[in-house]
């Protein structure tokens, strides 16, 4: 795949280093995105509410899932930003939690997650429905602590939480399959549903490959972040990002962003959290990079994330070869079976 | 991605499968016989889609395989088969376009699909596809609707005279309104599809042919009928051999064809689809009811096929072994290689 960008060729997959002159944007913006810094998340949730108020996105409910204070599931219709909460029986990097070893029982970790995953399977789309409307996954029911067990049992521990948002990728599924032209790349790089054009086809919500969009059953029409769309436009950073009380969430440039993730990730390394690592920030994976990206401290699927995603345009080309061949085969054999029966 | 970390090993969040192997003996890609998740959640959105896009598979192919066969009957003087062929063209061709219709989240902007063409979509190009496809069937059909004392009228006569051209023309399009769901569906992160774009497509035309043939089989009389046997043979075999060989090529993909509700219906489906296949070579030329019956058997096989289909990949979107599993694979080879192979 050469990775020369040719003016006014639509790309399909590999490097692109200016999706929105790409889009036919002639004079725009520099690309815009949010590097997310887990280490310093705190779980507070603010970037949660920043972005329902700003955006008047509708109460998805308020639901105990099981999910240690994880309570909007996942990223949907009616979820922009979602806060993920795990909890681990180790430590942090060099951390030390100080309850190893203490008479206080067994962890509730592993119960809690057997007991929200057979939940999960429950539920009508496979738990696909979080933060989109109300499913009851029931509490885990932890016992007593030292109830069982003693100090043998004990775990370390640590807590990682994380904001997970639409990654504005550089080569759009969704953007790529939708038939309408709702969704369309913006000036600033991203990527946005038009509302007044969507009708709900829900070819997007199968094409993302990290299972952001998605319908909102209450208008019928697809729904995801617009990186504040009409904030940027003001010259204002996204809401998310304003109200971050950490700088967890951190929104610009996107150049300047990669920059300051590959300088952070360094000095964790330095600092002995060798877990840390950046996801999404690569202009070579799958999905041609995102202009959301992170920085992770464990594996990108215990976070929900996929750990390789691609977008499925990449294989355009071959589908409809093949799709191409089968028309072939079913137009000989169409031909055949008349010129074997003869004229009547 | 980079990776940052050490490779320590944290047996938190860790999920024990049954391990996975193909039929053959052979080993699976797939290092780690454990995956780690959020909460077993899925990590991409299941479809939201219901049982009528699986119904517009089968009704789709079915129209387009009968819009050939009618225009393959006027083409050779079988009017019978013509008749019965632009009909059922038209009828599936109606509960296509509901079933699509409705299954829009808002159905009275149906029209939005029409304000762009875009190739990156098989949406797109499948709108159309239908679009350019639909009215030569409503025309050839027409034909075939026009009462007796109305054919002499002018509009009896216009009918009487575009239906030849236009029935060709849609029969023209037909083979790609029976693929193009195929490339629709193998578009998507859903991996039962995209890992399976490049046997879906014969999968389909096979069906499409079969059921076609299978209707026609129903409604013509038997001395007409030779052409669509004909069909359905070629169709059932095709749809039968590609079925399995989808079963064997997707690795660990595969357990979602292979298990559940989706097995279920294509297991169903290749029984009756073969059933139908021996019929239609044994005894569909000699008696009507065996041609009814096998017949009936192929559209059946055919309508569970694509709901066997159409659940694989919904089953595979809310498993995250499905997502997690094979691109953990993938990293892996290309760790383990150059470093330069892309999935």
């Amino acid at each position: 795949m050469s990775t020369d960008h040719e003016p006014g060729r639509h790309r399909l997959y590999g490097r692109l280093d200016d999706p929105a002159a790409d889009a036919g944007h002639v004079e725009h913006p520099p690309r815009v995105g949010f590097f997310t810094d887990t280490s310093v998340c705190i779980g507070c949730k603010a970037c949660e509410v920043a972005c329902k108020e700003w955006n008047l996105v509708p109460d998805d409910g308020m639901n105990l899932l099981g999910m240690s204070l994880d309570n909007s599931g996942m990223l949907g219709a009616n979820t922009w930003r979602h806060v993920a909460f795990i909890e681990r029986e180790a430590p942090l990097g060099g951390q030390v939690s100080g309850v190893e070893g203490m008479p206080t029982g067994a962890s509730g970790v592993a119960h809690m997650e057997a007991t929200v995953a057979a939940g999960l399977r429950d539920t009508e789309r496979g738990g696909g429905e979080l933060g989109t409307t109300t499913v009851d996954l029931g509490m885990p029911s932890l016992s007593l602590p030292g109830a069982a067990t003693g100090a043998e049992s004990r775990t370390d521990f640590s807590w990682l939480m994380m904001s997970d948002v639409c990654k504005h990728c550089t080569h759009a599924a969704c953007l790529d399959v939708c038939p309408t032209g709702a969704l369309f790349r913006t000036e600033f790089g991203t990527v946005v549903v038009q509302q007044d054009i969507c009708n709900g086809c829900g070819y997007c919500v199968s094409g993302c490959p990290f299972g952001v969009i998605d319908r909102r059953p209450q208008d019928g029409r697809a729904n995801k972040c617009t990186l504040c769309y009409d904030r940027l436009q003001d010259g204002l950073e996204p809401a998310c990002a304003k109200a971050c009380p950490t700088e967890s969430i951190q929104f610009g440039p996107l150049d300047e962003l990669r920059e300051r993730a590959a300088a952070r990730v360094e000095q964790l390394h330095e600092r002995g959290v060798p877990e840390a690592r950046l996801y999404g920030e690569d202009p070579d994976d799958g999905i041609g990079g995102s202009a959301a990206f992170f920085l992770l401290l464990d594996e990108p699927e215990v976070y929900g994330l996929p750990p390789d995603p691609i977008v499925a345009s990449r294989d355009l080309v071959d589908m409809w070869r093949h799709a191409g061949a089968a028309c072939a085969a079913f137009v000989t054999a169409a031909v055949a079976v008349f010129v074997a029966a003869g004229r009547r | 991605m980079t990776q940052g970390g050490d490779g320590r090993a944290l047996e938190t969040g860790t999920r024990t499968f049954a391990r996975s192997r193909r039929g053959r003996g052979e080993e699976l890609m797939v290092p780690p016989a454990e995956f780690r998740s959020y909460y077993g959640r899925p990590v991409l959105k299941p479809p939201v889609w219901e049982w009528k896009i699986a119904a517009y598979l089968f009704t789709g192919g079915l129209s387009a395989g009968s819009a050939v066969l009618g225009a393959g009957a006027e083409l050779t003087g079988r009017p019978a088969l013509r008749r019965a062929g632009w009909l059922s063209a038209l009828a599936s061709l109606l509960a296509s376009t509901y079933f699509l219709v409705s299954d829009l989240g808002r159905p009275e902007r149906f029209h939005h699909m029409l304000r762009v063409a875009k190739p990156t979509s098989p949406m797109s190009v499948g709108t159309w596809v239908l679009t350019a496809y639909a009215p030569g069937v409503g025309i050839a059909a027409m034909r075939e609707l026009v009462p007796t004392r109305w054919r002499t009228t002018l509009p009896g006569r216009l009918v009487r005279r575009a239906a030849r051209p236009a029935g060709l023309a849609a029969a023209a399009l037909a083979p790609a309104v029976a693929s193009y769901p195929a490339v629709l569906l193998s578009q998507t992160a859903a991996p039962a599809w995209h890992e399976a774009r490049r046997e879906l497509p014969f999968l389909f035309t096979g069906s499409a042919a079969a059921t076609a043939g299978g209707l026609a089989m129903v409604l013509a009389p038997r001395g007409e009928a030779g052409p669509a046997r004909g069909l359905a043979v070629y169709g059932a075999i095709q749809e039968l051999v590609a079925s399995r060989v989808l079963e064997e090529r997707l690795d660990l993909v595969a357990q979602a064809y292979r298990t559940g509700k989706a097995h279920q219906l294509r297991h169903a489906s290749e029984l009756l689809t073969a059933g139908g296949l021996a019929g239609t070579l044994l005894g569909a030329g000699r008696s009507r009811t065996v041609a009814v019956a096998s017949g009936a058997a192929l559209l059946a096989g055919g309508a569970l096929q694509r709901f066997g289909v159409f659940e694989a990949g919904v089953a595979s979107t809310k498993d995250p072994r499905y997502v997690i599993e094979p691109q953990r694979a993938r990293m892996a080879q290309r760790d383990a290689g150059s470093g330069s192979a892309a999935g």
